[in-house]
Parts: C-alpha cells; sequence; structure tokens
C-alpha cells in the first residue's frame, strides 16, 4: 500500500484536527457531567415550571419567526423572479445579503434605534396611539430583529430555489397566457413547495439557537430562551444545576432540529447563490406590476430601516472620544487578536479535515467510506447541533475546578468561533481542494512528491484564494459573535461585542450606537473582501 | 380564445432588428406564405433561436415588425400571438398529468369544458398516446413527451408552429417517425412551420423551404432539394461539410 503510506502526513493532520473538536465537545461534556454526578438532585429539581416555560417560549418565538420571515418571503422572492430586470435589482439582492454578516448585536441595536422607546418612529408611534410608545423589548422586539435577519435570508433562498424553473417553462406560461395565479399554481409553487421545508428548517433552527438577539432585546421570565436562560444561570444565579439542565433541553432540541434537516437535505448553512437572471420571458399585468413593486418596497424599507438607523444613530455619537478611549482601544486590539487566531485556527482544523477526507476517499477507491472519513466529511456539520453557548457553558462549570475562570477566556473564545466558522470554511476550500487534487494526485505520486513539499508547490497555490476567503469569512464572524465573550467576559478580557453589550447594560446608548457603527464596517469591510476574493477566483 | 383558422397564416419579418446585452446586432428580413413549412438551419449561435423567440414574442426587437396573418403582432404579448412553440425539452410540467398539461392549451388556469376534455382525448388519441391521459411526465419516454406537447399544439389550434430542435435528443427512427406525424397533422390544420434544426435529414424530410441563417441575418433562402443537392449555396455547402467533418 504505497499510496496509503503517501497520504499518513495527510491522515495525521485530519486525526490531530478530530482530536481537537473531541476534546473541545468532550471538555464540556465532561464538565457538564461532572457538575451532574455532584448534584444531580439539584440538576433534577431544576426540570421545573421555570424550564418548561423557557422551553415553550423558545419554540413559540422560533415559529412565530418562521412564520412571519418566511410567508412574505415567499411572496417578495416571487415579485423579484417575476420581474428579472429593473433598477436597482442587483442592488436589492446585495442588501438583502447583509443581515447574514451583521453582528446580531449591531441589528438589536439597530432595531432599537428604530423602534425602541427612544427610537427614531417613538414619536411618531407616540402621536398615533396617543400615549406613551413603550417600545418594543420582549416578544414584539425579537420577532422584529429575527424577520431582519431571516426575511432577506428566506427571500434568497426562494429566489435561487425559483431561479432553477427553467427559461423554457417561463416561455410556456407567457405563451399559454397564464396570469398571475395560475403561473403561481403551475410553475413556481411546485418548485418551492420542494424547498420550503429545507428553508423553514433552517430559519427556526438560526431563530431557536438565537442568543444575542433575545438577550439584548427579550429578557425577564416572560421572553427568555434555553441560551439565555444557561447564561442566566451561570452568570447571575450562579446555579450550575440549573444550567445542566437548560444545557441538555437545548442540545436534544436542536439535535432534534439538524437531524430533521438533514433528512430534508436542506443547507444548514443559509447560503443562496444566485446565478444572473436569465433572459425571462415575463409579461405581469399593471395590477400584479403594482403589488409586486408594493411588495419589494415594504421589504426593502424593512431591512434597510434598522441598518440606516445604525448609521445615523452612529453618527450621531461622539465618536472622537471614543475614538480616544482606552477601553475601546483595548477591545478593538483583544478583538482583532482573538478573531485572528480564531480564523488561523479554523483554517488549520478545517483543511486538516478536507486533506484527511479526501486521502480517505483516494485510499478506498470505490469502497464504502470507513467511519474516520465519515466523521471527517460530517464532522464539520455535527458542530452545529452543539451551539456555541451549550460548550461555554460546559467549559464554564468545568474551569470553576481550576481556579479562576474568567482567565481562560481567549482561549475559550478561539476555540469555539475557529470550530463555529468551520463548516463555513470547509464549503469554500474543499471544492477548490478536490479540484486540484484530482488533477494533480498521479503526478505527485509519479515524482515522489509529498509532505511539506507537496503543501509548499502543489496544494498551496491552489488554495490561497480559497484561504484568503475562509479566513475574512471566519475572523468576520468571530469579530461579531457575543457568545462565548458573553460567558467569559470580565472587564479584563473585553471584545468589542462585550464592550458593546456593557455600554448599552449601563444606558449609555449613544456610545453602544458608535461601537455598533464601527464593528459593523469591520464586519462588513471583511465579507466585503471575502465576497470580492470569492468572485474573483473563476 | 381558440381562433380556429384552417387557412394557413403567413409570417412576415420587416426590418427586425435585435441584440442581447453586449452582443452584435442581429437583422431579420424574411417572408414565409402561409402553410409552407420550413427548416432553418445555420451553425450554433448563428440566430435559429433568436429568430422563433422573436416570431413568438419571447424576446422583443429594438426595430421592425414582426406580421403574422397580415396583422401586426410586434407589441403583443406571447399568448396573443397566433402561434404554438415546441422546445428541445421542459415542455411539460413535471407534476402535472399528460392529460393536464395538454389540457393547458385549451385553459391556462385549467378550467375546462366537456368539450376541451373531448379535444383532449382526441388530441392524445392522434398522437398515439390514447390511455396515458393519467400518467405523470417522468413515466414517459422522450419521445413520448415530445408527443404530449404536440397533442398540446394540435388543441390550441393556433395557425403557426414554431419547433426548437424539438428532437435533437431522439434517435434517428423516433425523429423520422415524429416528423412525419407533425407533417401528417400540421395538414389538418393547414398549419404554417418553422423549425430550427442542425439534421438537414430533418429538413428533408419535413420542410420544403430552408432558410439558412448565420450571424444574426437570413445569409440564404430557397428550395430545401436544391440546398440540398449542394447546387445552391457554397456557405451552406461549407456548413454541412464542417458538420460531417466535425463528427
Amino acid at each position: 500500500m504505497t499510496a496509503f503510506r503517501a497520504q499518513r502526513g495527510r491522515l495525521a493532520a485530519g486525526g490531530a484536527a478530530l482530536a481537537g473538536i473531541g476534546l473541545l465537545l468532550g471538555g464540556a461534556f465532561l464538565g457538564l457531567a461532572w457538575e451532574a454526578a455532584a448534584s444531580w438532585e439539584g440538576a433534577l429539581a431544576a426540570f421545573d415550571g421555570y424550564l418548561l416555560r423557557v422551553t415553550r417560549f423558545t419554540l413559540w418565538q422560533a415559529g412565530l419567526s418562521t412564520i412571519l420571515s418566511v410567508g412574505p418571503a415567499i411572496l417578495v422572492a416571487r415579485a423579484l423572479a417575476r420581474h428579472p430586470r429593473f433598477w436597482g435589482r442587483e442592488f436589492i439582492l446585495q442588501l438583502f445579503a447583509v443581515p447574514l454578516a451583521l453582528p446580531a448585536i449591531v441589528a438589536a441595536l439597530g432595531v432599537l434605534a428604530l423602534y425602541g422607546r427612544s427610537g427614531y418612529f417613538a414619536p411618531l408611534f407616540a402621536a398615533t396611539s396617543g400615549d406613551m410608545w413603550p417600545g418594543i423589548y420582549g416578544l414584539s422586539g425579537i420577532l422584529i430583529a429575527h424577520v431582519f435577519f431571516n426575511l432577506p435570508l428566506a427571500t434568497r433562498l426562494c429566489l435561487a430555489s425559483l431561479e432553477t424553473i427553467p427559461a423554457d417553462q417561463w416561455r410556456l406560461s407567457a405563451q399559454l397566457g397564464m396570469g398571475a395565479f395560475a403561473s403561481f399554481r403551475f410553475i413556481e409553487w411546485p418548485v418551492l413547495r420542494a424547498s420550503l421545508p429545507g428553508i423553514a428548517g433552517l430559519v427556526f433552527m438560526l431563530c431557536a439557537t438565537s442568543f444575542t438577539i433575545v438577550l439584548t432585546l427579550g429578557g425577564g421570565p416572560g421572553a427568555t430562551t434555553l441560551e439565555v436562560a444557561i447564561y442566566q444561570a451561570l452568570r447571575f444565579d450562579f446555579d450550575p444545576a440549573r444550567a445542566i439542565a437548560l444545557t441538555l433541553v437545548q442540545v436534544a432540541l436542536t439535535g432534534t432540529i439538524v437531524l430533521a434537516l438533514a433528512r430534508l437535505g436542506a443547507s444548514t448553512m443559509g447560503d443562496a447563490s444566485l446565478p444572473v437572471a436569465s433572459r425571462r420571458a415575463l409579461f405581469p399585468g399593471a395590477g400584479e406590476k403594482v403589488l409586486n413593486t408594493t411588495l419589494i418596497l415594504l421589504a426593502l424599507l424593512f431591512v434597510a430601516g434598522p441598518m440606516l438607523a445604525t448609521v445615523v444613530a452612529g453618527l450621531a455619537a461622539d465618536l472622537v472620544r471614543l475614538a480616544g478611549e482606552r477601553p475601546v482601544h483595548q477591545a478593538t486590539l483583544t478583538s482583532f487578536i482573538l478573531a485572528s487566531l480564531a480564523a488561523v485556527l479554523c483554517l488549520m482544523v478545517s483543511g486538516a479535515l478536507i486533506m484527511t477526507r479526501r486521502a480517505l476517499e483516494l485510499a478506498r477507491g470505490a469502497r464504502i467510506p470507513g467511519f474516520l472519513e465519515r466523521m471527517s466529511d460530517s464532522g464539520a456539520a455535527m458542530v452545529l447541533i452543539v451551539p456555541p453557548i451549550v460548550i461555554g457553558a460546559g467549559w464554564f462549570i468545568l474551569l470553576l475546578h481550576f481556579g479562576d475562570v474568567f482567565a481562560f477566556a481567549p482561549a475559550m473564545v478561539v476555540a469555539v468561533n475557529a470550530v463555529m466558522a468551520m463548516p463555513f470554511a470547509v464549503r469554500v476550500i474543499r471544492p477548490a481542494y478536490d479540484a486540484a487534487s484530482a488533477r494533480h494526485e498521479k503526478l505527485c505520486l509519479a515524482l515522489g512528491i509529498s509532505g511539506w513539499n507537496r503543501f509548499r508547490l502543489v496544494d498551496w497555490p491552489a488554495l490561497r484564494r480559497p484561504a484568503a476567503v475562509g479566513f475574512a469569512f471566519a475572523m468576520a464572524l468571530s469579530l461579531g459573535d457575543l457568545g462565548v465573550i458573553a460567558l467569559f467576559g470580565s472587564d479584563d478580557v473585553r471584545t468589542l461585542p462585550y464592550l458593546l453589550l456593557q455600554r448599552m447594560g449601563s444606558y449609555r446608548t449613544a456610545d453602544a450606537a458608535g461601537i455598533a457603527l464601527f464593528l459593523a464596517i469591520l464586519c462588513l469591510g471583511l465579507m466585503f473582501i471575502a465576497g470580492r476574493l470569492g468572485k474573483s477566483r473563476t | 380564445m381558440t381562433e380556429s383558422n384552417k387557412a394557413g397564416a403567413g409570417v412576415k419579418l420587416e426590418g427586425l432588428l435585435f441584440s442581447y446585452p453586449g452582443g452584435a446586432e442581429m437583422h431579420f428580413d424574411l417572408s414565409i406564405s402561409a402553410s409552407d413549412r420550413v427548416a432553418l438551419m445555420g451553425p450554433s449561435g448563428s440566430g435559429k433561436s433568436t429568430l422563433l423567440n422573436l416570431i413568438a414574442g419571447f424576446e422583443l426587437p429594438s426595430a421592425g415588425r414582426v406580421m403574422i396573418d397580415g396583422r401586426d403582432v410586434t407589441g403583443s404579448p406571447p399568448h396573443h400571438r397566433p402561434v404554438s412553440m415546441i422546445f428541445q425539452e421542459n415542455n411539460l410540467f413535471a407534476h402535472l398529468t399528460v392529460g393536464q398539461n395538454v389540457g393547458l392549451g385549451r385553459s391556462p388556469s385549467l378550467r375546462l369544458s366537456a368539450q376541451d376534455r373531448a379535444a383532449v382525448t382526441d388530441a392524445l388519441a392522434r398522437t398515439g398516446l390514447g390511455g396515458k391521459e393519467k400518467r405523470l411526465p417522468n413515466e414517459l419516454s422522450g419521445g413520448e413527451r415530445q408527443r404530449v406537447a404536440l397533442a398540446r399544439v394540435l388543441v390550441r389550434e393556433r395557425p403557426v408552429l414554431l419547433l426548437d430542435e424539438p428532437f435533437a435528443s431522439l434517435g434517428p427512427a423516433l425523429r423520422d417517425e415524429m416528423l412525419d406525424l407533425i407533417a401528417g397533422l400540421s395538414d389538418e390544420q393547414a398549419m404554417t412551420i418553422l423549425m430550427a434544426t442542425h439534421d438537414p435529414g430533418d429538413a428533408e424530410r419535413l420542410s420544403g423551404t430552408l432558410v439558412f441563417v448565420e450571424e444574426g441575418r437570413i445569409a440564404d433562402f430557397g428550395r430545401t432539394q436544391a440546398f440540398l443537392s449542394g447546387w445552391e449555396s457554397p456557405a451552406f455547402n461549407s456548413y454541412l461539410g464542417a458538420r460531417t467533418g466535425s463528427r
């Protein structure tokens, strides 16, 4: 098996990567199990009415968010599909990709700046109701923020599936004289019906595990989800036993959703690659044109509103003073260091898994994939079952036994963010690596190029660009994340999102708005670079 | 809606200008007499499909007029034109039965009268699909699917039939069978036919007239027999020669 010997380096790399992921997840579960063994009575007692209420609210808000996002998204996507060419269409689609790249805490702040008690719309609402506008904290705030994130996402996904309708079928419908309703019934709905379960499932999953939005806009026993309850149990009530009960329910819940999504064959990443709209023969009537225009405009206003509010509120802040503040400098530096390290780690782990999977695939020939190959294949997706907060909670409880928990913050943030960005990095890098491998594998064997030389001379040149895309993407995700840092953050280790949360907590709203704008520009800038690099690859 | 026109309809393109974004301008001038059967031949990308799409109304010209049966239809939407079209594939909706797919030719919302239903059954019988009304398209062979499309053309009763390489994915024996079927059935309604094809055999079997399209214009026009005998057009000969050479 000389071929197998040549693969040894790649196999070792993958084994190490899987071991690392296993350690991260295992440590978290060890912490939970340890505490559960020590205080199992407390954990059992935590399965009470409160847990039930929190679970019910988690599902309730996720269900409502899904309906409110996906329902309108179908109409908006249809409107966009029925009008493949109009001025600004490209811009709207670009804009609809922005919420995906926007840190959740920035979006939450944007929503508050618009609809909050002292938001830009408050005078208007107060005038129409004749009463003080109470703001949108609680369920309404959570729903608005979730729809802000997921309406554009679902629209893009629905549109992507509508784009798969062959041009001939649009022509046929035009020739047969189908009106808006007939064409929806015979052409659009059959395609949408096939992809809707996947889209709705993804949105439900994102809303059921949403942490930052619920933390900032919800709160109180009436509007708390499992993830936020875990955070509160550890940070405020210091009740690890309750955290364990909550964590178990959370893992069971997300596990069920991820499995259901896998059964549906749905993407768990929510990315729509929209081809340039084909030349489509469409002749919508005047009434439909008005309706579609209204729908698109409403969606545009809803999505652009919080973004504009973020910009306006951010610019109104005392930016000069903020730029001179030491905590801001420190948080920026900390954020950059941690995000860069997380992105590097993410690339290393992803690269190792990709190479291992390919090496195993080559070694087995036509036989059935073995355990290790399947792990290196779907291992990346597995991490989605365990939300960052759960990993964080497990380690938090474990590390309580080893001194100052908050001292471990940097390591935790880097490790968890790296693993969370992994599915995205794998998807960017793997096609390029597999394609390069298919071209070069035999030549490398023939010339005896292997190991580091092979990586340096053969693989890296093909991977440079996708790796840069993955790096920028992972870094942006990590920069904007407020998950693990919410648990482990302290005045000693603060990232920008954590600083933002602190300023919000102490009602320094203007400061928070300024930092939010800064953070948004950083993340969108990185995403923009990633998009540019990704596009010019071909 | 279903105006029956047993006299056929002439098709006339007058100074038609059209270009895709970033593409060269195409220019079509063409006159086809009623009930003629015309083969459109020419290299890939020469504009055969575009020409058909302009007649059907899927593309709109920047200048010039499309006249069908003496009527100016340049600005009419596709379903107001007296035209049916069969594509190479995707002629059927995969989730609708054969009967429903044909029925769409009578009512785009599938509200069918008893008379419509009878017409559908009759058209299916005449295309050799009797008894397959309840089947779904994926239960049919490629040839049968194109027969369903043809049955829909019959119930629509439009005087002009456009075919865009409709049998490119069928084997030779099946193609000949389909071409004969089209020739026979279109005779009953005296349809005018324009068929884009790459195969001189198809042209010979179906058409009386041949239009040679090259680089976005009508390069030549004449009797199919004369073209295929090799005496008519050197450019056409080199197109055929290049084809046989590349096989």
